[in-house]
């Protein structure tokens, strides 16, 4: 079955794959992880808020994105970002926005989305203590999110937070469908250009298999430390 | 009808949780099992209906070895009784369906049959009218007398009860014990671990006390309430008689 | 914005010749339907085995269960839409291949299966989670009674595992329809598909996927709905999930 397997075709592609593809992707993943949970946090924090209409809106956001597919956000965002960007900038056209920065808008939005229902839980998992004694010292609304409520749904969270970016390390590779070369993408254009598919996307398949593998096996690690510090 | 011959059971290498225990309980006897929290009486008990295995040693039902290898353990079960700490009724059942359940399972009964079985048994605990409600909805008591009205359903040759009233509320104890009196005195063969020392001496032969995963006194009630012979068993006894 | 809204697109010829552009994303959402229904069955039935197996006192089971698990949800499901469609007909011997590639429908099959698998693999873990919550005495009470594996899990554990996870399993069926999308990959037109081609048509972008989100929208509405009417219909008088 592995007769004719082509292992040099691998080994030929690596750097391509590697330093294009793969770079491509973890920096989409970090960057979108990082801005996700940031807006995440913000969204969770408004839909929490004493402000009936904003937390209205933030809660219809969250199901809105929470109901559709990703690859209909994909396109969503991939056509409707140059519009938006039109409109801000007040240009005549609709502007160009290149491959990574429209994957990264979309990924922070989309995820944002999943980033927030974890940190409300987080934060609602807090005693209602933890704020009343922040406010009896005085501290403001503002700071007591900021150094007391905020820090420890956080740190309550992380390993759920940590699961959510594996998934959107995984997900990264649906920007495929706008084709835009990450790792996935990359593997398949040395497989159509070479005529060995096979061998390209059991090679992908084996590496986003085994770093999924290693980072959620170190999730489940920080779990445990976690659970015997608490 | 039970014996248990030299058995030994660790939970891993280290924990010994059951050391060379030694027993019987002949047709129509009742032997009460007593000691402290983690003596292993409920671990033992549940050995005899093979639901924790043992790494030494032989017990027999009704001339039936649990470890051969050619015993239908399922069937063996069912022709032994078991009334758990907390009930175990199935909560996804009605009251009379939880009784039909392995009637019509294990034993092939009709539904017919069992349900009708079932009826019978509920008058006898007294709860004929809560036939058609969930496990959920019926007290402690209620639900305790149930799952022996269930234990019965199969036509056991012997009962088990594991800590049947520790989980109740005070007041619900007496309905429950007052089932297993009537029991006892019909001559069911029974083998029942509580601290329930009012029920050992109303009607117990033997009482057995267990510490640390031993059989430290087996003897007949009279002689057990009368001077138990061990140091441990005194204390345990003034400890559980003293209120 | 200098875009050019144009909501009567729906109602103009489509491409193909065959009715509107409306009707083309009503055969894009039934697709959807229609490939999310088969995955779930496939996502519920492997999901059920592997799930039980991993609960198993069997070694070799619940670790077959565990590698199960692992392989499916540590690769991208379009990664494994790809490896079933792109590379398993080239490993297969040579005859089979052909066949495979030459079968009608097979996007659909493919998606249907692939997503499948990549479901099944979240339905085992909710699956063993909700079993291994249950009280360890209902598996006991259940063998004691001499139900044998296969019965205690077909007539107790299950019936009330199933119920725990309800809410658990009606997100994941609502993520089995979110992922049909990914099919896009492989030329199946389900909604998003359909949307896609619309605006590649028509130029209509916006419309075009206005029209698809409205109608996720509406597919998870009417889920949500049904499943909080059969909740309902399932729940056990006065038993708390999971106490």
């Amino acid at each position: 079955m592995f007769g004719n397997f082509d292992f040099d075709v691998i080994a030929r592609a690596l750097p391509y794959l590697f330093r294009e593809g793969m770079v491509f992707t973890l920096t989409l993943t970090a960057l979108s992880a990082l801005g996700g949970i940031v807006v995440g946090t913000l969204i969770a924090l408004l839909r929490l808020s004493g402000f009936r209409l904003l937390s209205r809106i933030a809660a219809l956001y969250v199901d809105l994105i929470r109901s559709l597919p990703l690859v209909l956000v994909i396109f969503w965002f991939y056509f409707l970002v140059p519009y938006i960007g039109q409109w801000l900038t007040g240009a005549a056209r609709p502007i160009k926005v290149g491959a990574f920065a429209s994957s990264l808008i979309t990924f922070i939005m989309f995820e944002a989305a999943y980033y927030s229902e974890i940190m409300r839980a987080g934060i609602q998992s807090i005693s209602r203590g933890q704020p009343a004694a922040a406010q009896a010292l005085g501290l403001t609304y503002g700071q007591t999110m900021r150094y007391v409520v905020l820090p420890q749904a956080f740190r309550n969270m992380l390993p759920v937070l940590l699961t959510q970016t594996i998934v959107l390390f995984q997900d990264t590779s649906l920007v495929y469908v706008v084709s835009i070369p990450d790792f996935l993408g990359a593997a398949s254009i040395v497989g159509q250009r070479d005529g060995r598919l096979v061998e390209m996307y059991l090679f992908a398949a084996l590496v986003y298999f085994v770093i999924s593998c290693v980072a959620s096996f170190g999730v489940r690690q920080l779990q445990a430390r976690i659970a015997i510090v608490r | 009808m039970i014996e248990i011959n030299h058995v030994s059971k660790w939970y891993g290498p280290l924990f010994q949780a059951l050391k060379d225990c030694t027993t019987s309980v002949a047709r129509g006897e009742v032997v009460v099992v007593c000691g402290p929290s983690g003596s292993g009486k409920s671990t033992l008990i549940k050995c005899v209906n093979a639901l924790e295995p043992f790494q030494q040693g032989k017990i027999i039902i009704d001339g039936i070895s649990l470890t051969d290898p050619k015993t239908n353990l399922p069937k063996l079960r069912a022709r032994v009784g078991m009334v758990f700490q907390h009930f175990e009724l199935f909560p996804h059942l009605r009251i009379i369906d939880n009784l039909c359940l392995a009637q019509e399972k294990v034993l092939g009964r009709s539904h017919d049959e069992a349900a009708a079985k079932a009826m019978k048994l509920l008058e006898r605990v007294g709860l004929t009218t809560h036939a058609r409600k969930y496990p959920a909805e019926l007290s402690g008591g209620q639900q305790q007398r149930v799952a022996i009205a269930r234990a019965l359903a199969m036509d056991p040759i012997a009962m088990l009860f594991d800590e049947p009233t520790s989980a109740l509320d005070p007041e619900m104890i007496s309905e429950v014990l007052d089932v297993m009196v009537d029991l006892a005195r019909e001559g069911m063969t029974m083998m029942v671990v509580t601290h329930e020392m009012g029920f050992a001496s109303k009607v117990a032969h033997r009482v057995i006390f267990m510490d640390q995963g031993e059989i430290v006194e087996d003897t007949p009630k009279a002689d057990f309430f009368g001077k138990p012979r061990s140091d441990r068993a005194q204390k345990f006894l003034s400890k559980i008689l003293s209120h | 914005m200098n875009y050019h809204w144009n909501w009567h697109i729906f109602f103009e010829p489509n491409p193909t010749g065959a009715g509107t552009y409306l009707d083309m994303l009503l055969s894009g959402l039934w697709l959807t339907i229609e490939t999310s229904i088969c995955a779930w069955v496939i996502a519920l039935i492997f999901g059920s085995v592997v799930g039980v197996m991993r609960t198993l006192p069997s070694k070799a089971a619940s670790w077959f269960g565990f590698a199960y698990v692992e392989f499916f949800r540590n690769m991208p499901l379009l990664v494994q839409i790809f490896l079933w469609f792109f590379v398993l007909p080239e490993l297969l011997p040579h005859a089979w291949g052909l066949w495979l590639k030459q079968l009608p429908y097979a996007p659909f099959y493919t998606a249907a299966i692939g997503i499948g698998l990549f479901m099944s693999a979240r339905v085992a873990e909710q699956v063993r989670a909700s079993i291994g919550a249950l009280p360890r005495g209902q598996k006991q009470a259940a063998t004691a009674l001499g139900l044998t594996t296969a019965q205690t899990y077909t007539y107790v554990l299950l019936p009330i595992a199933y119920r725990i996870i309800l809410p658990p399993l009606t997100s994941e069926f609502l993520n089995t329809i979110k992922n049909t999308a990914v099919a896009i990959t492989i030329g199946l037109l389900e909604l998003t598909g359909e949307a896609r081609s619309m605006q590649e048509f028509s130029f209509q972008v916006f419309e075009a996927f206005t029209a698809a989100t409205v109608m996720y929208l509406l597919i998870n509405i009417v889920v949500v709905t049904a499943m909080r009417i059969v909740e309902r219909r399932v729940a056990i008088p006065g038993y708390i999930a999971g106490k």
